[in-house]
């Protein structure tokens, strides 16, 4: 089940014209930004499919970079973002990719401020419901299905014992879960499927572990 | 999960002796884990943003390009003109169906039902019975439940996206979300409702999406207005007693399927149909320049 609530159907609340093209475009980007933390000093957006082949005509650059400027779907700013953006001081390249990917609305987007940089695809899968499917070069399989958290960290020991210990206290249980990283002591993510909502208390909780980069909701 | 196809959603209604609506509602308070008070009032608000997208629509509007605006105002003085043939009330639906893309045409707020592209349909038609039926707010909450409820279905089952399915898959979900509502709302059953759904997207069925310059607007707009007048008639017919031969799960299924084999070009990608007709062409040189 990739959609889970009535509001997926009814919603969002938008600026047009497109809901996968404009407000899912504007998700991803916001999805991006959120991982990020902050406004970057430069976002790379390559455009797959039917986003390379009509994002002119549905506003999904200015959507993407709305979103990057941390505007909602329904943001009447959306339409000037590439403007607020330059006046931001972000430098926007957007590329125009060949490629065929498994989703026709596929965006890759890469924030970079400093040494600090993530990298991200999404796809757009309709009706302005979006999925994240790599970040970081890890691949991530959510089934959309159950709640889902991202956790990034450090590689650790002891990191994700403390995690799950702090799920098990609240009784959730994991029904699927993933850790990678791409180097050794160097930024690592934990991708946790559960089957109970996960509270602000228990986020806050696993917020102040040590180690603990960012957590943040895949799934509600 | 309450249920995963209409079969189980209209047998659960029947069941419980409830609208479709109230077993929407039931699934979002088991997922979503809010209350049955914060559920209602977020989609009040939905409703609201529908009704000023309509209202402003009715005033006027144009979009960036020119291409679209206007209509919904030329249709409005036509039907004061008491020189209507298919009906006022379906005419009205349609005005209406065709404001609110025309403000999401011109980037305007509008609330996505199931997509922007096809944000028309349901609150067209619920903004044109409202004038007959004379519901009460919930009701007109529960209107939008019940159209949650099969465009659910038709996302989990099929797909609500032009550029995976087609048009089929916008439009057509969204006229057979607005025609079970209708049905509910004028006092059907929930079987009457899937009725009227399969009837609508049986005749939805294979419609491409093919946008003029891969604008929402050529021939979005004018599909909005056929797909409201498409859920009016199917909600008739399905409360005149009619059946669908084909079970509304098979049909949803059938339009998958269709989805699935249309090539890439009927697929918002603004290449075949009407996208590449010459007119379509020559409008889109003229909106974004020669390719390069």
């Amino acid at each position: 089940m990739k959609y889970r609530s009535a509001f997926d159907i009814i919603g969002p609340v938008m600026i047009g014209p497109s809901s996968s093209h404009t407000a899912g475009a504007a998700r991803i980007g916001r999805v991006a930004r959120t991982l990020f933390g902050k406004q970057p000093s430069k976002a790379e957006i390559s455009l797959y499919g039917s986003f390379a082949k009509t994002y002119k005509g549905h506003g999904t650059d200015v959507a993407i970079v709305g979103g990057i400027l941390d505007f909602d779907t329904f943001d009447e700013r959306i339409p000037s973002a590439l403007q607020l953006a330059e006046e931001a001081g972000i430098e926007v390249i957007f590329t125009v990719e060949d490629t065929v990917t498994d989703h026709p609305n596929t965006v890759r987007v890469k924030l970079t401020e400093g040494d600090r940089d993530i990298e991200l695809v999404g796809i757009s899968i309709g009706g302005g419901t979006i999925e994240i499917t790599e970040l970081n070069s890890f691949e991530l399989k959510l089934s959309g299905e159950h709640p889902a958290i991202l956790v990034v960290h450090n590689d650790q020991f002891g990191v994700i014992s403390a995690v799950t210990n702090i799920l098990s206290k609240h009784q959730i249980n994991i029904g699927h879960m993933e850790v990678s990283r791409k180097e050794k002591g160097k930024m690592a993510i934990m991708v946790i499927e559960v089957d109970q909502k996960i509270g602000q208390d228990v986020m806050t909780e696993l917020e102040g572990l040590p180690n603990i980069t960012q957590i943040i909701r895949m799934v509600d | 999960m309450l249920f995963r196809n209409v079969a189980e959603l209209v047998e659960l209604a029947e069941n419980k002796g409830v609208k479709i609506a109230e077993i929407m509602i039931q699934q979002e308070i088991e997922v979503t884990g809010l209350t049955r008070d914060e559920i209602i009032a977020k989609m009040d608000r939905n409703l609201t943003v529908m009704e000023q997208a309509v209202e402003r629509g009715l005033k006027g509007v144009t979009s960036v390009t020119g291409l679209t605006g206007g209509d919904a105002v030329l249709l409005q003085k036509y039907i004061q003109s008491g020189k209507a043939l298919s009906g006022n009330i379906l005419l009205d639906a349609v005005s209406k169906a065709v404001a609110t893309n025309e403000v999401n045409a011109a980037m305007g707020i509008i609330c996505a039902t199931p997509t922007a592209g096809s944000a028309g349909v349901v609150p067209g038609t619920l903004f044109a019975v409202k004038e007959v039926l004379k519901p009460t707010r919930m009701e007109m909450i529960e209107f939008l439940f019940t159209s949650a409820a099969f465009g659910f279905v038709v996302a989990n089952n099929a797909s609500i996206s032009g550029a995976a399915g087609g048009c089929q898959a916008e439009v057509g979900s969204a006229s057979g979300m607005a025609a079970a509502s209708i049905v509910e709302m004028a006092g059907g059953t929930p079987k009457q409702a899937a009725e009227a759904m399969a009837i609508t997207l049986k005749n939805m069925l294979g419609l491409v999406c093919d946008p003029v310059a891969g604008l929402v607007e050529v021939p979005c707009v004018k599909r909005n207005a056929m797909g409201a007048s498409n859920a009016m008639t199917a909600a008739d017919m399905a409360l005149a007693g009619i059946t669908s031969r084909i079970p509304c799960d098979e049909v949803i299924n059938a339009m998958f399927l269709i989805g699935q084999t249309m090539p890439s070009a009927l697929r918002e990608t603004a290449e075949g149909g009407l996208a590449a007709t010459p007119t379509g062409r020559r409008l889109q040189e003229e909106i974004f320049g020669k390719k390069q």
